[in-house]
């Protein structure tokens, strides 16, 4: 789960990081009242899931309260577009205001589970306010890493290491120690998957503090942490894809017209492979869950239907122990109580499968059966409308 | 001969009595598994299906003699049922239960070091020796006793491969689904030494997905000291950067992890790369 910079930076401050003062505003006349307390000047930012905010005009500098308020006015509504967002964009919906300060230097901090190495990494760069992407690609010497126990978590001296390869000066490599420490505390304490300072800045006056913040969960230790999860903006996702998940379904929009329905992650992505294969586009991923029961097929189909450039659908069901007259039961059903109106292409695997397909091929509806995946795809492609 | 479980193996089921442990419990011991108890905290002394359920995993290995676990628990106890395992000194564990946070697998991988236990997964379909004995969930019955050994990150399309396989009268030594978690015990590398020192294994699928560097690795390894055939399908040619496809391990992350890439390095180690889930059997055959 991602949430916004300025939950981030909540967060963070909790465990003792120090960050820009800052508020939050939904409206010009909240953002006007907070550069009013904070003093000119400040940054307007906007608050959208996705980075590269700067560069797309979600970034500006205000250096008078009216400056502030119509910069906000400006941004609350507008739909900014970045390389993260994708053509369409996001609406912003609500600014964070701050502190203007005088940057010296600017670093870059992250911290991350390394899955080869099972265990919490944390990076330091030179080289902030960069993608660290493009850092690791073009000068990868810039890059300092120190691998952490999960017994004894970050030792000071680790990250003593880390500050003097920064380059900071005795002083501030003890406050670069702190706020390291804090950081990995704020990383355990909540589940998190992704811990992003990029710049964490040198002031002026030789304080260090986390100008930017990114923080990700693991979704699967969410319920153990309430106050994460209602930072959830449903908002920033997909409404059809915010439909699914109150099914338990794993549901990600995509822009092509062939619907698929298949039970398994893995062979999700194997169909919409095989769809692309076949000279056709996937319209979605969807995995239905290994059971593949009658109530999730209905689930399903509502919110496959609810997506209009939907021409064609591919089920791929592969059973093992599943039933394949049940599943064909089900299907019928749900394409009846639905009224289904374009074709379907059913590849399914499973116990009893002839009685299966017989009674699709009996229910007079528009199925049609397949034997192998690759014998599907080209069958829903056709249906589509033919090969791209 | 076949690796990590046999007809030797005696099976301790934790989480039995629930309704998934019961479900499964009942199709290993159809089967053929020796299915010999359960653990169920609170439970003990009680019997259930007609199997003996123990309070803990060490009191169950001492009463049994059981030398394998499978289990299927709620995944906020997913970390500790593992730990529990290794504790009281089982070789083998399958960790059938897919959403435990990362962080207490990161503990649990970190208490295993220097245990003699192996762990497959959690978030996986587990273990199945075709004619022999299984542990999880694959369906007995699209499997057939052979010479090719399979490992995969996903479940239903590792099916999907041992169907075509067995369709094309290609039977199987081991099946093993290593799982689609970030954190797993299990990795590619470590499934094919297992097959690397089993003779009758005379040929290998692995089934990767986008999402880390686990692929990768198996390309080097590969090239360096595996001397059978490799077939190999990644999926998630077509998935979007930065989408959690499904498991919470698949996933392009700052542009890394593509199957392009993994396609690309298991092709440099001399794997037989297919780019359709549909020719995995035909490959496979192509290179016996």
């Amino acid at each position: 789960m991602k949430i916004h910079e300025y939950q981030a930076k909540a967060i963070l401050a909790r465990h003792g990081v120090p960050v820009p003062r800052g508020e939050v505003a939904y409206t010009r006349e909240d953002a006007a009242d907070i550069a009013r307390r904070l003093g000119s000047p400040v940054v307007v930012k906007a608050q959208i899931h996705a980075g590269g905010r700067g560069k797309g005009g979600g970034v500006k500098l205000a250096r008078t309260v009216d400056e502030a308020e119509t910069t906000a006015r400006a941004m609350i509504g507008m739909r900014l577009v970045t390389h993260q967002t994708g053509p369409e964009g996001r609406v912003v919906s609500r600014v964070l205001i701050e502190q203007g300060l005088e940057i010296a230097r600017e670093l870059y901090l992250g911290l991350v589970i390394d899955r080869a190495a099972e265990r919490p990494v944390m990076m330091a760069s030179p080289a902030g306010g960069v993608e660290i992407e493009k850092v690791a690609a073009e000068t990868p010497e810039l890059i300092f890493k120190e691998y952490i126990d999960p017994a004894t978590g970050l030792l000071a001296f680790q990250a003593r290491k880390l500050g003097f390869a920064l380059g900071l000066d005795e002083a501030q490599v003890g406050k670069a120690t702190k706020l390291m420490l804090a950081i990995y505390e704020a990383f355990v304490a909540t589940d998190a998957s992704l811990v992003e300072i990029n710049p964490l800045i040198v002031t002026r006056a030789g304080d260090l503090v986390a100008l930017d913040a990114k923080m990700n969960f693991d979704d699967n230790a969410l319920y153990r942490h309430p106050e994460v999860r209602d930072l959830r903006d449903l908002d920033e996702e997909d409404p059809l894809e915010i439909e699914a998940s109150k099914y338990s379904l794993n549901y990600i929009r995509l822009d092509g017209n062939i619907g698929c329905m298949v039970n398994g992650a893995g062979l999700a992505m194997a169909t919409m492979d095989i769809i692309k294969l076949a000279g056709g586009e996937p319209a979605n991923f969807l995995d239905v869950g290994g059971g593949a029961s009658a109530e999730q097929i209905r689930n399903a189909f509502k919110i496959l239907m609810s997506d209009k450039h939907v021409k064609a659908v591919l089920i791929n069901i592969f059973g093992g122990i599943l039933r394949c007259d049940v599943l064909a039961e089900g299907l019928i059903a749900a394409v009846r109580e639905l009224e289904v109106k374009v074709p379907i292409v059913i590849r399914m695997e499973g116990t009893n499968v002839e009685t299966g397909k017989k009674m699709l091929r009996d229910s007079g509806l528009d199925f049609t059966t397949a034997d192998r995946m690759d014998e599907a795809a080209e069958k829903v492609v056709a249906s589509a409308g033919g090969r791209h | 001969m076949a690796v990590l479980i046999d007809a030797s193996t005696r099976l301790l089921v934790q989480g039995l009595t629930g309704r998934e442990g019961t479900f499964h419990a009942k199709q290993a011991a159809a089967y053929g598994t020796k299915v010999v108890g359960g653990v169920r905290a609170g439970k003990g002394g009680t019997v259930h299906e007609g199997w003996p359920i123990f309070n803990t995993v060490a009191e169950a290995v001492r009463a049994t003699g059981a030398n394998a676990t499978v289990i299927f628990v709620p995944p906020a106890s997913g970390a500790d049922a593992i730990m529990e395992a290794a504790d009281a000194g089982l070789p083998l564990a399958v960790c059938i239960t897919e959403g435990i946070p990362t962080l207490d697998m990161m503990r649990a991988l970190t208490f295993l070091k220097g245990k003699p236990m192996r762990l497959i997964g959690p978030n996986c379909p587990g273990l199945i020796s075709p004619g022999k004995s299984k542990a999880g969930i694959i369906p007995g019955h699209i499997c057939q006793e052979g010479r090719i050994g399979i490992v995969s990150r996903s479940g239903t399309l590792t099916y999907e491969a041992i169907q075509q396989l067995t369709l094309l009268g290609l039977g199987q030594t081991t099946c093993i689904g290593i799982g689609g978690d970030p954190l797993i015990g299990t990795t590619f590398v470590d499934a094919l030494r297992s097959f690397q020192q089993d003779p009758e294994t005379e040929a290998v699928v692995l089934i990767g997905e986008i999402g880390g560097t686990a692929e990768e690795e198996a390309a080097t390894f590969i090239k360096g000291s595996f001397k059978k055939p490799v077939v190999s399908f990644i999926c998630g040619q077509t998935a979007p950067p930065g989408r959690r496809m499904g498991h919470a391990g698949a996933i392009i992350a700052g542009g890394k992890g593509t199957a392009a890439e993994k396609m690309a390095a298991l092709t440099a180690a001399g794997v037989h790369v297919v780019r359709s889930p549909a020719e995995i059997g035909r490959a496979v055959e192509a290179v016996l």
